[in-house]
């Protein structure tokens, strides 16, 4: 019963939004039209009917109802509840309803709160959310329900995947996905402000925390993947440009890109076609990525299942919804006006030149993900990775880095240098001298000296916006944007400290072998056997010292999973506030020895704490706006309110 | 607006070419799946106990007996092994001899399994760890393989056999020598 009440939610779902497209559409008409006032409440009572969806179908996971073909593929009645619920969205129909619901819920709350902006373009906002919707309705609906009946019931299901049952596997997806879908609402917006004409800097408030708000839950999903992917794999890497992590960057440099030109656009009402543009571009990477990941035409370390009839039904929505924004756009590109002029030394200066060059990175990603896929339709197979990747990647991100040093220091529409010149010099001489001392220090990369280089600089310079203001009166925004740009520095500190600094040993151990890895001391005790639930493994007993300090315990393990067979490498890591030692133990030698690999990384944990602190800077700015607009708002009702009293005395 | 212009036919232009490419290449097969290196060579010797009582033992001699054979590896808790089991006993009133080897299970469960989707087996070994599932260069369940009769595998079919799959199958047996 309830997989069919979660079946009938999602059909009457998508009747709702067939209505909320056609009264918006209607209704953002010159003249209005009476359908236009079911668009609101269409888009709340959708967002409803696919939260009680999706709840049906966590309650099926939850009891492993093994009449459902989703549950008996994708779960096992012996899995921890936990794993269960998650099995209900690590799956492609779970997945895509997670899509829907969450693309619903946004539209729903789009249409609950934003009074804002004229009503005409809010119509069409939620007739664009709609259509979009729509697209996805039809792919669950016709070739993944989620909630297809099996018979014969089996007596169990199939789905006890070992490497699944990870507690950050299970949560980084649907991060990702929140942030995907979320994105969605800027498509929306864009479509909507160029269908009424009215690309205006309202609309940009208006759609700003919207696209914080998915570009947070993106960039804590790629932060978590990349440590996921950090001790999981057992490689010592954090970044592999590897196809799926690439899906997930893309959006992102998107996003972020999006954001800054949506400051240009709010603040001084300039770039305003490169705004929508971007707001264009952001959804449409969401949807590559997805088809890409999902799709399977590129090979990639994440197997997913794949399946080509999926992939051509995204293919089909990913041309529609972009051929569709891309046509509304040459129609209406000559009635949205160019906007504010300003010098290039200026606040929106510096902010284009941060919008060129993300694009920049975000078409080399683009082309280093898509080429072996070109080169493949000629017969020639190639991998691209990081000697790709990483120099032309640098290219356009350390001039930008220069560039950040200096604009968050300028003034909106025209500055001097000379009025900037303090803090950018010292925040340059630093950075100068930590290029020199690294280099003389020891042999390392340009592109990691530079990164040092840079990263010191833009630490410095991040928090000068703050000197001579008042700080606690300052707006929580402008915090936000302090924080999120020293993250990024302690980020970019985090790479190259590990890129130039980190040591590597791969050496055959005896027991009782001490080995030397830069200041840290290693020594194998004893390798035992141990056991899990559902896979043995060969346990290295190991005491690692740093400087010859206290002896610490390190138990890296080679385990063997037998359903599906799958060797793994549990890594044992000893973090300190520095670095982390990375040992992982391999497989026995012929004379009886143990093959083991010993990195000593240098700030590594410095790249994800930078991750979390552009987090953290994000969702300061979005509490910063939200609670600005909140006060705006009330301090605009207190005005109209004593208006009417005075003209109700008058 | 001339650069607007401009840029927008980029933009059209770079989603035109990345449809093209993103449809052909959806168009192109794709090998999916890990075939055995094992195929045109000898199966690995094993001796696996019986899996239930109604059915004997299996080793790798009983593939060697001259008479070529198909060897399913499936299992009483996967889904898609009860799905190919008409098609196996299609094969099974073809002619073909199937001798299976049950992956991780226990007695109960495969006379169980046998009881409800039929039993085409002549010989069916129990395999508690896996090991010739992975000698035999197999990576899950289902997946058939045809023996010729001096124990050389001469094929893999990986996953349920569907129907249309059948005649196939039929075919590379007989090219096997039956």
């Amino acid at each position: 019963m309830i997989p069919e009440i979660g079946l009938a939610a999602l059909w009457l779902a998508a009747a709702l939004a067939a209505l909320q497209l056609l009264g918006g559409l209607l209704g953002a008409g010159e003249n209005g039209h009476p359908l236009a006032g079911v668009v609101r409440p269409a888009a709340v009572l959708q967002a409803g009917l696919c939260g009680l969806s999706f709840l049906c179908l966590l309650y099926v996971f939850a009891l492993t109802d093994l009449s459902v073909l989703l549950v008996a593929n994708n779960s096992h009645s012996m899995k921890p509840l936990i794993f269960k619920l998650a099995g209900a969205w690590g799956n492609h129909e779970g997945s895509m309803l997670l899509w829907v619901t969450v693309m619903a819920l946004a539209g729903g709350a789009i249409a609950l709160i934003e009074r804002r902006l004229p009503e005409r373009t809010m119509l069409a906002t939620l007739g664009a959310q709609a259509f979009v919707g729509l697209g996805f309705y039809a792919f669950l609906l016709l070739s993944s329900n989620p909630f297809e009946r099996l018979v014969p019931v089996p007596p169990e299901g199939n789905g006890l995947n070992p490497l699944l049952q990870d507690i950050g596997l299970a949560f980084h997806p649907p991060t990702l996905y929140v942030g995907y879908v979320g994105l969605s609402v800027a498509f929306s917006f864009a479509v909507g402000a160029l269908l009424t004409r009215s690309v205006t800097p309202e609309f940009a408030r208006v759609m700003r925390p919207w696209v914080l708000g998915a570009w947070i839950f993106l960039t804590i999903g790629i932060t978590a993947g990349s440590y996921w992917a950090y001790y999981e794999l057992g490689w010592g890497g954090w970044w592999f440009w590897d196809p799926v992590e690439n899906a997930s960057l893309m959006p992102w440099l998107a996003a972020t890109a999006l954001l800054h030109s949506a400051s240009v656009l709010a603040a001084r009402d300039a770039l305003r076609t490169w705004t929508i543009m971007l707001g264009v571009v952001a959804f449409s990477m969401s949807m590559v990525g997805t088809f890409l990941v999902r799709s399977g035409i590129l090979t990639s370390v994440h197997a997913f299942a794949v399946d080509p009839e999926r992939g051509s039904f995204i293919l089909a929505l990913l041309a529609i919804n972009i051929g569709g924004a891309l046509a509304v756009f040459a129609t209406r590109a000559s009635t949205v006006s160019e906007g504010e002029r300003f010098s290039p030394m200026s606040r929106e200066g510096a902010l284009v030149v941060n919008n060129v060059m993300l694009s920049a990175i975000l078409g080399i990603v683009l082309l280093g993900t898509l080429y072996p896929l070109l080169t493949e339709a000629f017969d020639v197979k190639v991998s691209v990775g990081p000697p790709y990747f990483d120099p032309v990647g640098a290219i356009f991100f350390y001039p930008m880095l220069a560039v950040l040093v200096i604009g968050p220091l300028l003034r909106w529409r025209k500055d001097s240098f000379a009025r900037v010149k303090w803090p950018v010099l010292i925040a340059a001489a630093l950075g100068l001298a930590v290029l020199v001392a690294a280099a003389l220090l020891s042999d390392i990369s340009l592109l990691a000296l530079l990164g040092l280089a840079l990263s010191v600089a833009v630490a410095v310079s991040s928090f000068v916006p703050l000197r001579g203001r008042s700080l606690r009166r300052l707006p929580i925004a402008v915090w936000g944007m302090c924080i999120g740009h020293f993250g990024l520095a302690v980020a970019l500190f985090g790479m190259s400290a590990d890129s130039a600094f980190q040591q590597e040993r791969l050496i055959a151990s005896n027991v009782g072998d001490v080995v030397n890895i830069g200041p840290w001391q290693a020594r194998l005790d004893a390798v035992k056997p141990a056991a899990g639930p559902n896979w043995v493994a060969m346990e290295a007993e190991m005491k690692v010292s740093y400087q010859g300090g206290e002896w610490r315990d390190a138990r890296p393990q080679a385990r063997h999973f037998w359903t599906p067979p799958q060797e793994t490498s549990e890594v044992a890591l000893i973090t300190r506030w520095n670095g982390q030692l990375y040992v992982a133990i391999g497989n026995q030698t012929q004379d009886g020895r143990w093959q083991l690999r010993l990195w000593w990384k240098p700030f590594v944990t410095w790249i994800w704490y930078g991750g979390l602190l552009i987090a953290l800077g994000g969702s300061l700015a979005l509490v910063g706006r939200v609670a600005g607009d909140l006060r705006r708002r009330s301090a605009k009702g207190k005005l109209a309110e004593r208006r009417e009293e005075q003209e109700a005395s008058a | 607006m001339r650069k607007v212009r401009i840029g927008l036919w980029v933009l059209v232009g770079i989603a035109a070419f990345l449809f093209g490419l993103f449809a052909y290449q959806l168009s192109q097969p794709k090998d999916e799946f890990v075939k055995s290196a094992m195929i045109g060579q000898g199966i690995p010797a094993f001796d696996l106990p019986a899996a239930t009582a109604s059915r004997p033992a299996l080793s790798s001699a009983d593939l060697a007996d001259g008479k070529p054979k198909l060897l399913n590896i499936f299992a009483s808790w996967c889904v898609p092994c009860a799905a190919e089991a008409p098609q196996l006993a299609e094969l099974e009133r073809a002619g073909a001899t199937i001798v299976g080897v049950a992956i991780r299970d226990r007695e109960e469960d495969v006379d169980r399994f046998l009881a409800t989707y039929g039993n085409p087996f002549a010989r069916i070994g129990r395999d508690d760890i896996s090991e010739v599932q992975l000698s035999l260069g197999s990576s899950g369940v289902p997946e058939t393989f045809v023996i010729d009769g001096q124990g050389r595998i001469t094929y893999q079919h990986i996953g349920d056999i569907r129907p249309e799959q059948v005649s196939t199958i039929l075919e590379e047996l007989r090219k096997a020598g039956a």
